[in-house]
């Protein structure tokens, strides 16, 4: 059984190449992708913890600041 | 807008669901197709790469579709949201592009005896990679606003013509591409197939839905990033 699905009758190498190529291309894009997400959830902690008390209520107030504060795990702080 | 505000909010939220449901739908996928599906009576178990190779295509031929009509509906509304959404999607396109060309590379060996053929199909699958190469890179390489808006809606709706060539290069032109075996009008494919490959295509829609997502929110959090400068 084990060996039919490696060898799958002599086209092994075509199906497995074609579906590691796959699962490859998505765990690179995923990560990188992750990466650039990273990066500016980092900016934009360190831009917010410069902000006066003041300027934090501000941003606090907007509902779309509120989703990312919660994203980044600010809110938790 | 209001519709695009609940966009932005729900897109924090939905990443982590939608990657676990892509998780789930990939591996009964990955299990259907490479082990429960049967091989095909004429193409052995090289059938099995029609499981990559087709779903990425179709996804594929799908964003870009969306990018273009997204980048008209910019041209005609002049809403920044709708570039913003396609500029997301962009990424994921071009992958499953990749896909279809490589995984098509593999699975032309075997069955047609070469790895490539300058083919009305194959080539306009080509051209269509390179419209999302010129895509992404104007992205990167325009600073202008203004320019930048216009470059990409104008690369995006120009490549809108070379998808009906894709779709329907098979019927115009002698090809050694297969024509559809799924239509509007049915199927030739058994269900036994049919089914592993409608999961793959809702693996890589899925795939391409957490993709899209995780690339809105990094473009959110660099508007907003901008903005905190502003307060």
């Amino acid at each position: 059984m084990t060996f039919e699905i490696i060898s799958m009758n002599g086209y092994g190498l075509y199906v497995w190449s074609s579906f590691i190529f796959t699962f490859i291309s998505f765990f690179v894009l995923y990560h990188v992708i992750k990466f650039q997400l990273k990066k500016e959830q980092e900016k934009f902690k360190s831009k917010y913890f410069d902000l006066t008390e003041e300027k934090t209520e501000n941003v606090k107030k907007q509902k779309t600041y509120r989703e990312i504060l919660a994203f980044t795990n600010i809110s938790k702080i | 807008m209001n519709i695009f505000y609940k966009i932005n909010n729900l897109s924090f939220r939905a990443q982590k669901y939608v990657f676990f449901l892509f998780i789930v739908v990939f591996s009964i996928g990955v299990v259907e197709a490479l082990v429960l599906s049967p091989a095909d009576y004429k193409q052995s178990d090289s059938v099995r790469i029609m499981y990559v190779h087709v779903p990425s295509a179709w996804t594929s031929v799908g964003i870009f579709s969306v990018i273009a009509i997204l980048s008209l509906g910019n041209l005609i509304f002049k809403n920044k949201y709708f570039l913003t959404i396609a500029k997301s999607l962009a990424p994921s396109g071009l992958i499953f592009n990749i896909i279809a060309l490589v995984t098509g590379a593999i699975w032309g060996r075997p069955t047609w005896g070469t790895w490539w053929a300058w083919d009305a199909r194959i080539t306009s699958m080509l051209v269509l990679c390179i419209f999302y190469i010129l895509y992404i890179l104007s992205w990167r390489v325009f600073e202008n606003k203004e320019s930048v808006n216009k470059i990409t809606s104008v690369i995006s709706i120009l490549g809108l013509i070379n998808l009906p060539i894709i779709k329907f290069s098979v019927e115009w032109w002698t090809t050694l591409h297969q024509p559809a075996s799924i239509t509007l009008s049915g199927s030739s494919i058994h269900s036994s197939m049919l089914l592993p490959l409608f999961i793959m295509t809702a693996a890589f829609v899925l795939f391409s839905v957490l993709i899209f997502l995780m690339k809105y929110n990094t473009e959110l959090i660099k508007i907003k990033n901008k903005g905190l400068d502003r307060i």
